[in-house]
């Protein structure tokens, strides 16, 4: 694909304050916002060129800015996942390294004026710019490159800490990219020395060239706090590098280059810094690490916006109401998500009305929470708090398009439910179900609409989780999962459509993964060498803490369904029965509790940590190929955007598919690759 | 219950470097966006002046419709992060609406339901053309109510020529001139750039620039001027050289009750004496001024004589030079329109009366010799405006 190039667009201006006129360059690809500003060699040269040309023309100062609300989001990543050799990154390495010197090294003043979102490459070139003002409507800021399996690559990892200190640079380049890719707010990065000056955007550009005209001829001064270079720049790097290890265990080779880097940088940007880099960079773009980075961002991206077999929109019907059958947690969680969303109303059901009363006031203290936060308007509050309503009368369901179900988990309570429903609502109402484990087709079996049943799968907890499966029966039809897809979208989800197997997608592989590591403890191997036994992917926790974040309970549940449904692939653990049984919590202090080791009863056939390793990752290979070849999903792609969405298994690893191909443990277990 | 009338002062006012309305320096810029930076940098000029102390924003357009619809003045307060609590409205009298804006608010102020106001026009001619969407009654025109010429200002100022025909060509032309002369000069030092607002204007294709000056003034001479095309008349008298052109701008002005103004510690650059509008036959609108400020100087007990300061709208050279000759002043006064005028400037509408206003606060400082001065302007569909101000410089009060 051909590379959308964003002009360096050069105007010689007149600014009130100064004799000379300055050099405005504005980064334009031509395209609205919604198709932001990147870098690719094209890109780098027109602004090399435009930089040449400000300097001909002999201005008074230099400044870069965007277009409007879009300042540069970085490298153009299309160009960069085509690369395919050491040499093409150097290259590009260095062309990014040259052009944003000539602004560093520039003899007139330079500036960069950040009109909007700026990331990655977009930043450095800011950074790279004697002085910089931001909007304080800019959309955000960030370094996010290490998310993806690469590094600052185009001087951020030597400029930004010698500008902001190692502190926050630490933070912008390393923490944040590692933490969900949290981005900065303008209030916050200026606060951080990112910029010298926070201006409102009503008139951003106007105030920035007066701004650096006073800058030019002397009215104005800047103040930028001193960069401490002591050795707390070396004990900061270090105390980094020891956290992430906790948590990484070196499974993320780019952070800890980033932080090498960082290291580096204490001396200054020096040309020994900048080499450093740019073969840092290359030595990483070649990496399985950087191609999984690559891919899951498309996936996040793209596909989980076009989810794969949803049918044609046009289908969907009109939602003007919605029925929550259920007041319990779940169900008034859902009541709110819905009611904020679709902004329909929004009525809840229980058996008795002190149920019914406690779920409404759970939405209106949630709602209140909200407000007293800042996170939500007074307007919007009132609103919310008349869409959300309780009912012990199921009656009150008669003209909704919409009920979804958050009652107990038995298939014989659900099919009930609904036998009784369908007395009540229209033949087209859609009737979801939100289970996590239980069959959809089984469900409806016995309606006299079967065809309007769809499984909703949330994730705890449902206003945070991203990932929502959507799941068919055998009987839906398309205009109810038409239906299921545009809720699903309006209630800002990632959708992804399964077929009706147990467990769907998350829990079936969550399950078979931590089923094995049981039977290595119920064989006998100590609880420790298990828990740790995944340590090397870096994963977002440990098998036992994810276990306790579940509860012991929901997942004994949830493994009775898998264990019934394939008793040859998943084991009923015994000891994991004991363990929910006893109701003991299973980490302290986020150490396992010894009271939980002491339950344990084991075999004699102890395994290595490397031996449970390699047993759960031929499990997920297993398991995701049958699954495949059941049509659970259309193509594993939809298995990685589950687990990165649902599970928050890391980009590094690519969801997991990836992985799996690259280590050999595919083609191994199950004779062919993913891929 | 009974009530006085308090003075009402001219604190402060701005405006946009003026456009060139087709293919000008705003073509890509909106003009809510024109006025919005107007009222921001009076916001940013006088930072004594708490924001939520702002009792009213009025904004005259022409065409109120798109970028200068939506009631323009409410809308133009929010985008400009005024509090939620200040209100607004659109106003419209054609060329006079930031008059009108200004004398409709000061009234408010007079009588004490305000005590600060801003009042400001925009007119963006290059997004919305003369004319643009009008439909007028054919009563109009089958009742003889107008005569056909009457919606055309061009035609209006050919037919002032007629009724007066010692005002000919060639006095116009040199009354042209001398308005591109005084502001080149009034440029060069530096008298007009104090009451601009730089404007960040975006080409798609070039880039961002910064509109710092007005585009429309240009060098010529009498020779040129005299070739020049007669678009209104075969044969007539009325050019591009003898007239204002089509303009993109705004204008904002800060007014206040005196006693509010000595408050807050705003500046009083001009004191409110007396404003008049008068309509008149509307084929010869440009005569408007001429009543108007008869009216304004017998409701100020003034007379033309204690006028030393004029900044009259150039909407024609013919429009000013009847002002003139029928109060007895020579054709190139000192006294008027001292910096040039719209011939040079431009004339975006609804903005120009402030520009009127903010010019003259400017010459009243330089000038403690002078007690009164008045802004007037012509206004399509027969009318006149006129606002007499007194100078707080004067000396004589000393």
């Amino acid at each position: 694909m051909s590379e959308i190039v964003t002009h360096a667009k050069l105007r010689l201006i007149a600014v009130p304050g100064l004799d000379r006129p300055a050099a405005l360059i504005t980064l334009d690809n031509g395209l609205d916002h919604t198709k932001p500003n990147t870098f690719g060699p094209g890109g780098l040269t027109s602004l090399s060129q435009a930089i040449d040309e400000a300097h001909a023309a002999n201005p008074s100062f230099i400044a870069v800015t965007g277009k409007p609300y879009i300042f540069c989001v970085g490298a153009d990543l299309t160009g960069f996942s085509a690369m395919t050799s050491r040499e093409q990154v150097v290259q590009i390495g260095r062309l990014g390294h040259a052009t944003f010197a000539k602004l560093r090294e520039s003899t007139v003043p330079t500036f960069a004026f950040v009109n909007g979102a700026a990331m990655g490459g977009g930043l450095e070139v800011a950074l790279h710019c004697h002085y910089r003002t931001l909007s304080s409507g800019a959309a955000a800021l960030a370094l996010p490159e290490v998310s993806l399996g690469l590094i600052p690559g185009w001087g951020g990892s030597q400029v930004l800490p010698n500008l902001i200190g190692i502190v926050p640079a630490a933070q912008v380049v390393v923490q944040n990219p590692l933490m969900m890719n949290k981005m900065l707010k303008p209030q916050q990065a200026a606060e951080m020395g990112v910029a010298d000056v926070l201006l409102e955007p009503a008139d951003f550009l106007e105030r920035s060239l007066e701004w650096a005209a006073g800058v030019v001829n002397g009215t104005v001064t800047v103040n930028r706090a001193e960069v401490d270079r002591s050795e707390m720049w070396d004990a900061v790097v270090g105390f980094a590098r020891g956290e992430l290890d906790k948590r990484l265990h070196g499974a993320v080779p780019a952070a800890s280059k980033a932080l090498d880097l960082l290291l580096l940088a204490k001396n200054g940007v020096t040309a020994e810094g900048i080499e450093t880099e740019i073969q840092a960079l290359a030595d990483l773009a070649v990496t399985p690490e950087l191609r999984s980075g690559l891919y899951a961002f498309d996936l996040v991206q793209r596909r989980a916006k076009r989810p794969a077999g949803a049918p044609d929109k046009s289908l969907a019907r009109k939602i003007t109401k919605v029925g929550v059958v259920g007041a319990g947690l779940m169900a008034s969680q859902l009541a709110l998500l819905f009611a904020k969303r679709l902004e329909v109303p929004v009525v809840l059901t229980d058996l008795d009305q002190a149920r019914v009363d406690k779920g409404v006031v759970y939405v209106h203290a949630e709602i209140d929470k909200a407000v007293s936060k800042g996170r939500m308007s007074v307007g919007t509050a009132a609103k919310l708090r008349g869409l959300v309503s309780g009912s012990v009368d199921k009656s009150v369901f008669a003209d909704a398009d919409l009920v979804i179900e958050a009652v107990f988990e038995e298939l014989s309570v659900k099919k009930a439910v609904w036998a009784e429903l369908e007395q009540i609502v229209k033949p087209e109402t859609v009737l979801a179900t939100n289970t996590s484990s239980l069959s959809v087709t089984a469900m409806a079996a016995d309606l006299a609409h079967p065809e309007r049943v769809v499984g909703f799968h949330f994730f705890n907890p449902v206003a945070m989780m991203p990932l929502l499966e959507i799941v068919r029966g055998e009987a839906t039809d398309d205009a109810t999962l038409a239906t299921a897809f545009a809720v699903g979208r309006q209630l800002k989800k990632s959708c992804v459509l399964v077929k009706d197997a147990p467990a769907f997608v998350v829990n079936r592989i969550l399950t078979r993964f931590l089923g094995e590591i049981w039977n290595a403890v119920d064989a006998g191997t100590p609880l420790k060498t298990a828990d740790r036994a995944l340590d090397p992917l870096g994963l977002p926790m440990r098998p036992m803490a994810l276990l306790a974040l579940v509860g012991p309970a929901v997942a004994a549940h949830v493994g009775g369904t898998l264990h019934g449904a394939f008793p040859d692939r998943f084991s009923a653990s015994p000891n994991l029965a004991a363990i929910a049984k006893s109701g003991l919590p299973l980490l302290v202090d986020e150490r396992l509790n010894p009271e939980v080791e002491a339950l344990l009863v084991q075999g004699d056939a102890p395994l290595t940590g490397e031996q449970v390793r390699e047993q759960a990752l031929a499990a997920l290979a297993q398991e995701i190929r049958l699954m495949l070849d059941e049509g659970v999903v259309a193509e594993a792609a939809d298995i990685d955007l589950c687990m990165i969405l649902g599970a928050g298994w890391p980009f590094h690893l690519g969801g997991i598919t990836p992985y799996l191909d690259r280590a050999g443990v595919s083609q191994s277990v199950t004779g062919r690759r993913f891929a | 219950m009974p009530r006085e009338v308090r003075d009402v002062v001219f604190v402060d006012g701005v405006r946009t470097p003026f456009g060139k309305a087709n293919g000008g320096i705003y073509a890509n810029t909106r003009a809510d966006d024109l006025v919005v930076r107007c009222i921001r940098e009076l916001l940013r000029r006088n930072p004594q002046l708490p924001p939520e102390r702002v009792d009213e924003v009025a904004i005259a357009a022409t065409t109120q419709i798109g970028d200068q619809g939506l009631t323009i003045g409410r809308t133009a307060a929010l985008l400009a992060g005024l509090p939620k609590t200040v209100p607004g409205y659109a106003i419209d009298r054609m060329c006079a609406g930031a008059m009108t804006a200004v004398t409709t608010v000061a009234s408010g102020i007079a009588i004490g339901a305000y005590d600060v106001a801003i009042a400001g026009g925009v007119e963006h001619m290059g997004h919305h053309p003369m004319g643009e969407g009008v439909d007028p009654n054919p009563r109009f025109l089958a009742e003889k109510i107008v005569d056909p010429s009457a919606l055309v200002m061009g035609a209006t100022a050919e037919n002032l020529h007629d009724r007066l025909p010692h005002l000919t060509k060639q006095r116009a032309d040199a009354f042209g001139l001398a308005s591109q002369q005084k502001t080149a000069a009034a440029y060069a030092a530096g008298k007009l750039q104090g009451d601009l607002v730089t404007v960040a204007t975006r080409d798609p294709e070039t880039g961002w620039g910064l509109a710092t000056a007005d585009e429309a003034p240009r060098e010529t001479t009498l020779e040129k001027l005299a070739g020049l095309k007669t678009p209104f008349r075969p044969h007539g008298k009325v050019t591009a050289g003898n007239a204002a052109g089509l303009n993109d701008g705004a204008t904002s002005c800060l007014l206040a009750a005196e006693d509010t103004a000595r408050e807050l510690g705003l500046p009083i650059a001009m004191r409110l004496v007396s404003y008049g509008f008068v309509g008149v036959e509307p084929e010869v609108m440009g005569v408007g001024p001429i009543p108007s400020t008869e009216r304004a100087l017998r409701l100020g007990g003034l007379t033309i004589d204690d006028i030393g300061l004029f900044e009259l709208n150039e909407a024609f050279a013919v429009q000013v030079l009847a002002f003139l000759d029928h109060f007895g002043i020579a054709d190139d006064d000192p006294r008027v329109n001292p910096w040039g005028g719209a011939i040079a400037v431009g004339h975006p509408l609804a903005s120009s009366g402030v520009r009127l206003m903010t010019q003259l606060a400017r010459q009243f400082a330089e000038h403690p010799e002078v007690r009164y001065g008045l802004t007037a302007m012509c206004i399509g569909i027969g009318m006149g405006g006129t606002v007499i101000w007194e100078n707080p410089n004067w000396e004589g009060a000393k």
